[in-house]
Formats: C-alpha cells, structure tokens, sequence
C-alpha cells in the first residue's frame, strides 16, 4: 500500500482492469478531452464506471477463461486417457469428480437429459478454481501486475458480479428453454399464471391471473437473482476481508488472515457446490411437469 | 462493480465451456466409469459362479468316489462268489475225479486179483502136480489126474 491511503488501497482492490468506450469530449484522469469517442483502458475507478456498458473487465475475462480452460484441458487429458482398466492418478481424481457430479445430479433430477450432468461439472469445477483464487494473497499477483504497468487487476472473477450473473442468466436462459421445450408455452404461460391460485369460475380465474403472475414472476425471477447475489456476496465479503487483513501491519496479518482462509477454504468449496446443487434443482423444477 | 459487456463475455463462456464439456469431457469419463463397473460386476459374477461350480464339481466327484466305491464293493462281492464257486467246482471235480480214480484202481485191483487168480488156477495144477509128485515120489500122470486137478483149481 504504498502512498496510497487505506481507502485508496481497498478501491485499487475492488476495481476491476476495464476496456471500454469513453465518449467524445470526456475528461480523462490527466486533464486531457477525448476528441473522439475511444476504446481505451480505464485508468481510474471513475473512468471505468462512465464507460458503462460498452466496457469489458479483461482481468475478470482472462482469469475466468483461464481457469476454465484449465479445468478442461486436465479434464479432458484424462478423458482422453480414461480406460476400464485401473486407473491413474489424474484419471482417478477426474472419476471421483464425475462420479460426485453424476451422483448428486441422479439424486435430485430424475428426468433425461445429456446437459444437465456436464453442465453441473463445469459448474461446479469452474466456479470452484474461480473462488480458490480468493486464497491467493491479495497483494500477490496485483503488485506483479502493477509493477508492470497494469492499472488495475483483480484475481478472483467470481468477485465480479458480471461473472455470477453471466453465469446464473445463462442458468436462467437454461430455466426458461427447458420449461417451454418441456411443458410447451401453453404449459409454461398455464404455470405462471395459473397457479398457486385457482379457481373453477372463469371470472374469479381471470382475477386471479395477475396475482398468480406476480408470485410466480417474482419466484422465477428470483432464481437466476439469488443465485448470482449469493455467490458473488460470498466471495466479495470475502474478498474484501482478506484486503482489511492485508492493511494490518505484516507481522500481525497471518493471525487473522491464516484462520480466515482456513475457513474460506470450505466457503470456497459450498459456494461451488451450492451453485452447482441449485442449477440442478432449478432445471430440475424446470423439467417436472406436475401442474 | 459496474455490470457491462463482461457479463455475456463470461455467458458465452460458459456456453463454450459446457458444450466442450457434454462433447470431449463427459462421455469418455463416464464410459469408462460404467464399462468399469460392468467388469468387476462381471467378475464378481464370474467368481460367483466359479464358485458354485467349485461346489457341484466337488459334489459330482463325491458321488462319483461313492458310486466307483459302491461298483467296486460289488466286483469284490462278485470276485468272491466266483471265486468260492470255483472252489466248489473245483472241489466237486476233484472229489468226482478221485472217485473215478479210487474205481479205476479198484476196477484194476479186482482185475490184476481175477489175473493173479487165473494165472494161480493155470499153475497150481503144475504146483500141485509137482508137489503131488514128490508126495507120491512118482509121476502123475496130468492127462489121467486132469479132472481132480481141475475141481482143485476150481476150488481156489
């Protein structure tokens, strides 16, 4: 934290490395005007938040696809290795994996499906090299970077809200396709509307549609939001204590940071998994065809 | 903290990620998952099996060491009359064969005795005419004392 004040530090932190369009005219953080609209990387936090949606995080980007295709290229190693015969190391990790994956999936869905069961790997995998980068001391790699001329970087994509709601909207999108592939749309508008509320009188149906609409909106709705939220409340919590610890003086920071990322260890781990179980659930619900 | 373009960057990300997943990661690992499971419940089946032939074979060969007992038990059995018959063959022919001897023997005692007779009775006649004749100091006449000579060796 150097020449920075605690404030500063935890902003430097919390800000993500982002490429964006800054619009003409506009006043960069050395006093010069934009003559022309311009794709560019923000220097500050404030230019990163003016550039609105037209900006992508690329240290969020990199790492997220990093780990993932890391998750993959082992996965798959050993995919291409597995055999029938005893296994290896590598392949015996990846089975236990899948088989922990393949057994939570047949516990809760019980329908037929060829996505949900990978889906819930990469879910579950992913998710969880994103968080283990919360492990890593915060100051480690950011200062590496810093040093080398990088304005910002932000390690763990899951502290990012873009990277769970990405993640649960595609969830979402899932919820929505699955429904109507399923029930059909008569089936899928029937459920939103008809239900928790009916009635046998046609009038009294029609007044109660609204109201059934509003409930099961909001519960649908609800889904893909407190899917995202709890992840990324999780880690940024999490996060953002690891940087308090790291403002304390660096002979008293192990006695806080050591049993808070002996913790996190587990929240790391639930987080993954509780993503995992409830993109499951949700599909699950999306698949049952009970009204 | 900004929601931008990040969020359908990591969207098709995802996307890309899952679908490289169902397709390379998935069924490979869980092929060779059950084709695994499919050989140790073979084996275990096999073994299973094995052992119940085990079983049979061993009761199999039990009733076959009963039953070669039980055949050999009769051929002893067999042996042994047969063999006690042929002892009493044996023993009937030769009480026959001994009978026939004691008869033939007898049969040729009774002839060489009726020789022995015959041939006293031709001689006695000479004896007792010789032994008459030195009785008698003289000589008899064999054609004159021929009919006492042959009541004698009738007598014999």
């Amino acid at each position: 934290m150097a020449g920075k004040t605690a404030s500063e530090y935890i902003q430097h932190h919390l800000q993500n490395l982002t490429y964006g369009q800054l619009p003409v005219d506009y006043e960069r953080f050395d006093g010069t005007v934009l003559s022309e609209t311009s794709w560019t990387i923000a220097q500050t936090s404030k230019e990163a938040a003016d550039m609105g949606f037209w900006a992508i995080h690329v240290d969020t980007m990199a790492w997220a696809i990093g780990l993932g295709a890391l998750f993959l290229f082992v996965f798959r190693l050993a995919a291409k290795r597995a055999t029938s015969g005893v296994p290896g190391g590598l392949q015996n990790f990846v089975e236990v994996m899948v088989e922990f994956v393949d057994t939570s999936v047949k516990e809760t869905f019980h329908g037929k499906n060829a996505v949900i069961a990978p889906l819930a790997l990469t879910i579950f995998c992913w998710v969880f090299l994103m968080n283990l980068m919360d492990l890593i001391p915060v100051d480690f790699i950011t200062h590496l970077f810093t040093l080398a001329g990088f304005p910002f970087m932000k390690i763990v994509p899951t502290t990012d809200i873009n990277v769970s709601l990405g993640m649960a909207l595609s969830v979402f999108v899932l919820i929505i396709y699955y429904s109507i592939k399923i029930k059909g749309v008569s089936g899928f508008v029937g459920e939103l509307t008809l239900h928790p509320f009916s009635s046998d009188n046609l009038f009294l149906k029609l007044v109660l549609i609204p109201i059934n609409l509003l409930l099961e909106g909001v519960s649908l709705l609800a889904k893909p939001v407190s899917l995202a939220l709890r992840l990324f409340g999780n880690l940024y919590a999490g996060e953002l204590i690891f940087i308090l610890i790291a403002l304390l003086p660096f002979w008293a920071q192990w006695a806080l940071s050591v049993p808070w990322a002996i913790f996190h260890i587990l929240i790391i781990t639930l987080q993954a998994f509780i993503f995992m179980m409830l993109t499951i659930v949700y599909l699950s619900m999306a698949h049952e065809d009970s009204h | 903290m900004n929601i931008n373009l990040t969020i359908l960057g990591q969207a098709i990300a995802f996307f890309i990620f899952v679908v490289f997943c169902m397709k390379l990661v998935w069924p490979p690992v869980i092929a060779a998952l059950q084709e695994r499971q499919k050989k140790i419940a073979d084996g275990l089946a096999a073994s299973d099996r094995a052992e119940r032939d085990l079983e049979l074979a061993q009761e199999k060969s039990a009733q076959e060491l009963r039953e070669a007992k039980q055949q050999a038990a009769g051929l002893i059995e067999q042996a042994n009359k047969r063999a006690a018959q042929i002892v009493e063959a044996s023993k009937g022919d030769a009480r026959k064969e001994g009978e026939k001897l004691i008869e033939q023997a007898k049969a040729e005692i009774v002839q060489e005795l009726n020789q022995a007779r015959e041939a006293l009775r031709s001689e006695i006649g000479v004896i007792a005419i010789a032994g008459a004749e030195k009785i008698l100091e003289t000589s008899v006449d064999a054609s004159k004392h021929n009919e006492m000579l042959e009541k004698l060796a009738a007598e014999l």
